[in-house]
């Protein structure tokens, strides 16, 4: 198990290595001089040469990158072209609005996602597995800024019950975060449900064609005990893994919906970025991300090697 | 999940038909095009989510080529006085916030999402193969270079990587094109290199190499037909997914730029509407979705027929296959 982590852990640093590469040659693709670009129309001498500076871009490009890795090691990811505020503490500004929204869709997934999974696999081939079937097929098809725009649509414009955008802190007013929080990430949440919903039965049909579930039919246990008791606690097991990988994702990939749903997250300061053509920001968010969705795929995969002893052994 | 609906579709195609399994090797080689495709296409016509899947295809690409002539008004005819109207004889999809008709709007915008599609997909096949070929053929240092790059761009959130490389190029169709194809790059890397792996090791392989043939013959002839079905399969499911990413870096308005229409710009452009005209956001969104369906019906259904134990994107992340 401690080779697992310690081999696990030196490929993510590897790995992460690369991604603080490609995130610095970003900037480096942008045609033309960046400044010049961010800057725009308001160019003067003095503020291009201090931007230039600030940004290290006098340097040479190794030293450049060099400076780069070392500043985001201490946590500094730079300082955004246009408000003058340190990367980092912008990001982390924006990270409590996108764990919250990702964090409620992927457990309204798990509502719709684990019933539907689980009772589809134990009556497969029934009228509820063809409905979970074709509810899955329909959810990893559909554009989740889609189903916001039909969400907007049913729920603020004919029905009046949400609020059609917006974004209040968890922090200072729990029922209005909770009305504004529903529509985006039920939008999310489908797509999610859809992905689990797929994954808990095929791995609970998985389970089910074991062995041991045979022998503790035939020893005479009531279904529901065999299900409950000996087919979830081990089909649960890659599941836990892949809602995990669901929120890494989900971290980093509801820029669309945080647009549509003006969320003041992560994702919308990433698009804010863009628009602006910040590439401090720009690089700090994606880099940000990149590092975070490494961080909880090396959590995902020591926690799976935890509950699966098997894993750490191949 | 997949249930095998035929013959082992992953005997070597080589074992089967071509000439190391006789002890000649050059034979009559056997081609992507030819055993794979056709098993693959006679089992989809027995499944009937794949052919609805297909007969929407078919359609979608006849729209994409046409789709200029079937329009009923130009995409770009601004009326004012005509703005925002419901679905009527005139305008069956209604008209925008700038008098344009939607329907001639929504068929012309097909050619967009499926140019993208199979351009940035194509762009993925062609280096997620080649650096799947290397480095499952040759291993050794070249494997862990490029499969560690592979890695790397694994990292990153797919639409976050999209955005990023699209907002550095400059918006537009191919900076999309591109941007996609390299997020999905290295789905192909991996799934080639894993079969690569294994082909290597069958004995028709090692009688070619043992009789002399060169490395560039051996993986045309023998390894690439032998890898085909997985990579037909990712091929087809790529494309729902590289739809899907195209609508939303055009909901952002990093795709195809206006006044040239595309699904997800539509999407965007309407949404402030979209309470008072709800046809601005149902139709084009109904044809992302239509279209993307029609991807993944025909996909999973080549998947179960050809290699069932395919990795999703999903799974495939946390293999590190």
């Amino acid at each position: 198990m401690a080779r697992f982590v310690l081999r696990r852990l030196l490929q993510s640093v590897i790995v992460l290595l690369g991604v603080t590469l490609v995130v610095f040659l970003l900037l480096q693709l942008v045609p033309g001089d960046p400044v010049r670009v961010a800057l725009g129309t308001r160019f003067d001498q003095q503020t291009y040469d201090a931007l230039r500076a600030r940004a290290g871009l006098d340097q040479p490009l190794i030293t450049q990158y060099l400076s780069y890795v070392g500043q985001a090691l201490t946590g500094d990811l730079g300082v955004s072209f246009r408000s003058g505020q340190p990367v980092t503490t912008t990001v982390l500004q924006r990270l409590p609005a996108t764990l919250s929204l990702a964090v409620t869709a992927v457990l309204l997934a798990l509502l719709v996602a684990f019933p539907l999974g689980v009772l589809s696999a134990v009556r497969s081939g029934s009228a509820l597995d063809h409905v979970a079937r074709v509810f899955s097929q329909i959810g990893v098809s559909v554009p989740d800024f889609w189903m916001g725009i039909m969400g907007i649509l049913l729920f603020a414009g004919v029905l009046g019950w949400l609020p059609p955008s917006g974004y209040v802190a968890l922090t200072e007013d729990p029922a209005g975060w909770a009305s504004h929080v529903l529509l985006p990430a039920a939008a999310v949440g489908l797509v999610t449900a859809s992905i689990l919903t797929r994954f808990i039965r095929s791995s609970v049909l998985e389970v089910l064609s074991e062995d041991y579930v045979r022998t503790a039919e035939a020893k005479g246990l009531r279904p529901r005990i065999v299900v409950l008791r000996h087919v979830l606690r081990n089909a649960l097991i890659p599941v836990v893994t892949v809602v995990a990988v669901q929120l890494a994702s989900l971290v980093g990939g509801v820029i669309v919906i945080e647009v549509l749903f003006a969320w003041p997250g992560v994702g919308r300061l990433t698009y804010d970025a863009v628009q602006a053509r910040d590439y401090p920001v720009l690089q700090g968010a994606v880099l940000f991300v990149a590092a975070l969705f490494l961080l909880m795929n090396l959590l995902v995969d020591i926690l799976y090697a935890r509950l699966d002893p098997r894993i750490g052994v191949r | 999940m997949s249930v095998r609906k035929n013959a082992p579709a992953n005997a070597p195609a080589s074992s089967r038909e071509d000439a190391p399994a006789s002890g000649r090797e050059g034979g009559p080689a056997s081609g992507p095009g030819d055993g794979t495709l056709r098993r693959a296409l006679a089992a989809l016509r027995y499944d009937p989510p794949a052919v609805v899947g297909a007969v929407v295809l078919a359609l979608l690409l006849v729209v994409g080529v046409a789709g200029r002539w079937l329009a009923p008004d130009g995409v770009n005819d601004v009326d004012v006085e005509g703005m925002l109207r419901p679905p009527s004889a005139d305008h069956p999809f209604g008209t925008d916030e700038l008098g344009r008709d939607v329907l001639s709007r929504v068929l012309v915008a097909a050619r967009v999402s499926l140019q993208v599609g199979l351009v940035s997909v194509g762009i993925a096949l062609l280096v997620g193969v080649t650096v799947g070929l290397l480095a499952g053929w040759y291993r050794g240092w070249v494997d862990n270079v490029l499969m560690r790059g592979m890695d790397v761009l694994f990292a990153f959130p797919v639409l976050l990587l999209a955005v990023a490389i699209v907002a550095v190029l400059g918006p537009g169709l191919l900076t999309a094109m591109v941007a996609i194809g390299v997020v999905y790059t290295p789905i192909f890397a991996r799934v080639t290199r894993a079969g690569v792996l294994s082909v290597r090791e069958q004995v028709f392989v090692r009688a070619a190499v043992s009789i002399g043939a060169s490395d560039a013959r051996i993986i045309r002839r023998h390894v690439l037909p032998n890898i085909a079905a997985p990579l037909i399969v990712q091929t087809s499911l790529s494309l729902a997914f590289a739809i899907l990413s195209e609508a939303a870096l055009s909901f952002l308005g990093l795709g195809i730029q206006p006044p040239d229409p595309a699904w997800g710009r539509m999407l965007y452009d309407g949404r402030g509407f979209v309470t008072e005209a709800w046809w601005l956001g149902v139709f084009p969104g109904a044809a992302i979705f239509l279209t993307v369906l029609a991807f993944n019906l025909v996909g999973d259904a080549l998947r179960d027929v050809l290699d069932p134990r395919q990795l999703t994107v999903d799974e495939a992340r946390r293999s590190g296959a």
